[in-house]
């Protein structure tokens, strides 16, 4: 086969001006209760290779429709996760719950209308002040995954504390710590628990809007509540209902103990990142990953109150 | 008459050749577009090599594009004198240089980055040599370009002036000394904010002999910290002595703690 000089320029200037278009989601949602299909984040950062899809998904049958917990990153894959879920389920989906602001759970719900999409009060607020923000990061990050996808705002503040869907009722828990404003959601028939980003589970958590002590209180007022199985908002189901509750509340207990120390030890920002990790939460995806963005995080903040004023007239 | 005219060319030609092979840096292995502009402008003649031995230490992610931890570490070469943090595609691109005159040539701070860039620190030996080692790190855009949290609070004016920090004594007659100021550190390249930040820095023994000494640009985060490690007095007390560009002294006692028990950090 001979190409002509001409067809072949056009061939590469065609490679290199048609702007990579992402592969598609794949939505695989697993059973792990009556009616309640997981639909499994990848445990690593936001990156181009998994399309932000990071944050774990849940999917509740009920008989008046489908309920989604959490949407994802991006209108691709909201949709994507509609059709598989109302594929499975037979029913449309009627309700959208987004747990909290953080853009890989729920930047998703451009492709629903608002008014079935469901958020506390704070995490509304937090989507009009920073969610801009998120999206932009997002679309550096992701590129064309995100293509079409704006920042919409939830329709429905969520002011009650369940939901009732033709017989199938849900308890809503508003509750803050990983974020200002972070929904769980408690299925009585089933026992199952989603934690949202207040429980994380072989996947260590993420601190970029923490508070760690109304972190630990309402990792405490979970614990403390009769439930089954827990499906954290990264990492694997845990059945038993306890592992990740205390894995969670094990990693943040050691970060602010970790990074309190390195900064009594007069360590810097970069050393305080390079602390080793204990060997138990070696099975932890992402951990130093996640350490080093903490220290950005918290480090300043555990200098303005540990480090002593010197300046001197 | 015209062959020695044009041997004379030859001649000229043959030190213009010379001139500018002094004048070039070795190939840039991490392949920055602003190497070969940078090194001229930093390292004019000098010798340059790029050398694993100048650590630079930063996380694997820019968390946060306004403030990127930073750490250069050089104490396994022996006669530094001076250590440079470069940053290629700021528009800022040099954050400090730093004279560790009695102090372990290793300084830690935080930086703005524009974008992703080379991060790099470039250390010159009492011979005039420069060694320099770094890598690239992403970033979002904009640590240069957006107003400080304190300009946008508007409180920086408030804790101007506030200085927080220690001295730790470590093994080996050094002391590691961390100092954290308030300061917008604006670059000037914010709509109608001047360029206002700290530009020099000066750590003393109690007799008042100079231990390290550093200019600072504005590529360095807002509200500074600085980490070095300087010769100590047998525990004396330390100060430090900084001035910004509109002239503003800030001085500071350190107390020194009980001893690290993570000396030099790692």
């Amino acid at each position: 086969m001979i190409l002509s000089r001409r067809s072949l320029l056009g061939g590469v200037a065609a490679l290199a001006s048609a702007p990579a278009r992402a592969a598609d989601y794949a939505i695989a949602p697993e059973a792990i209760g009556q009616g309640v299909w997981l639909v499994r984040g990848a445990d690593e950062p936001i990156e181009a290779g998994n399309g932000g899809a990071i944050a774990n998904i849940a999917i509740i049958t009920t008989p008046a429709g489908t309920v989604l917990w959490d949407c994802g990153p991006s209108v691709r894959y909201a949709r994507a996760l509609r059709q598989a879920a109302e594929q499975l389920t037979g029913k449309p989906v009627v309700r959208v719950y987004v747990s909290h602001l953080h853009p890989d759970h729920g930047l998703g719900l451009a492709a629903f209308d608002p008014a079935i999409v469901a958020a506390l009060p704070g995490t509304i607020d937090a989507l009009r002040a920073q969610g801009q923000g998120y999206a932009d990061g997002m679309y550096r990050l992701l590129g064309d995954w995100m293509r079409g996808t704006d920042l919409l705002l939830p329709g429905r503040a969520i002011m009650a504390s369940e939901e009732d869907f033709g017989g199938r009722t849900l308890r809503l828990l508003a509750l803050s710590g990983h974020s200002a404003a972070d929904l769980a959601l408690l299925d009585p028939q089933t026992g199952l628990l989603m934690g949202g980003d207040l429980v994380f589970h072989d996947r260590a958590p993420s601190t970029p809007t923490a508070d760690l002590s109304t972190w630990r209180a309402s990792l405490d007022r979970l614990k403390a509540m009769p439930h089954g199985g827990v499906v954290p908002g990264h990492g694997p189901f845990d059945p038993g209902g306890t592992a990740a509750i205390d894995q969670t509340r094990d990693w943040i207990d050691w970060l602010e103990a970790t990074l309190t120390q390195a900064v009594r030890d007069g360590l810097d920002m970069v050393e305080a990142g390079e602390r080793p990790i204990p060997d138990r939460f070696v099975k932890m995806a992402a951990a130093r990953y996640e350490l080093q963005r903490s220290v950005s995080h918290l480090y300043p903040g555990l200098e303005a109150a540990l480090l002593p004023r010197v300046d001197v007239p | 008459m015209l062959q020695r005219q044009a041997s004379l060319w030859v001649a000229l030609a043959l030190v213009l050749v010379a001139a500018d092979a002094r004048a070039t840096a070795p190939v840039d292995p991490l392949g920055s577009p602003m190497w070969a502009a940078h090194a001229r402008t930093l390292f004019g003649d000098d010798p340059v090599r790029f050398d694993p031995r100048v650590k630079v230490d930063f996380p694997m992610i820019a968390e946060n594009q306004r403030a990127f931890p930073v750490a250069i570490d050089a104490r396994a070469i022996p006669g530094v004198v001076r250590i440079v943090i470069l940053v290629d595609l700021n528009p800022i691109p040099i954050a400090i240089d730093y004279r560790p005159l009695h102090a372990a040539p290793y300084v830690a701070t935080r930086i703005k980055l524009d974008q992703r860039t080379p991060v790099r620190g470039a250390v010159q030996l009492a011979s005039g040599e420069w060694l320099v080692s770094g890598g690239w790190i992403d970033a979002a855009g904009g640590g240069c370009s957006a107003p400080p949290v304190s300009r946008v609070k508007g409180d920086w004016a408030e804790h101007l002036g506030e200085i927080r920090g220690e001295a730790w004594p470590l093994p080996g007659g050094l002391a590691r000394v961390r100092l954290n100021f308030r300061h917008p550190m604006d670059t000037g390249l914010v709509d109608n904010i001047a360029t206002y930040h700290l530009e020099a820095l000066r750590v003393k023994d109690s007799g008042g002999r100079t231990l390290g000494e550093m200019d600072i640009w504005a590529a360095v985060a807002e509200d500074p910290a600085i980490t070095l490690m300087v010769e100590d007095g047998a525990g004396a007390q330390l100060t430090a002595e900084a001035r910004d560009t509109n002239g503003r002294d800030y001085r500071a006692a350190l107390p020194m703690a009980r001893q690290s028990p993570m000396p030099g950090g790692r």
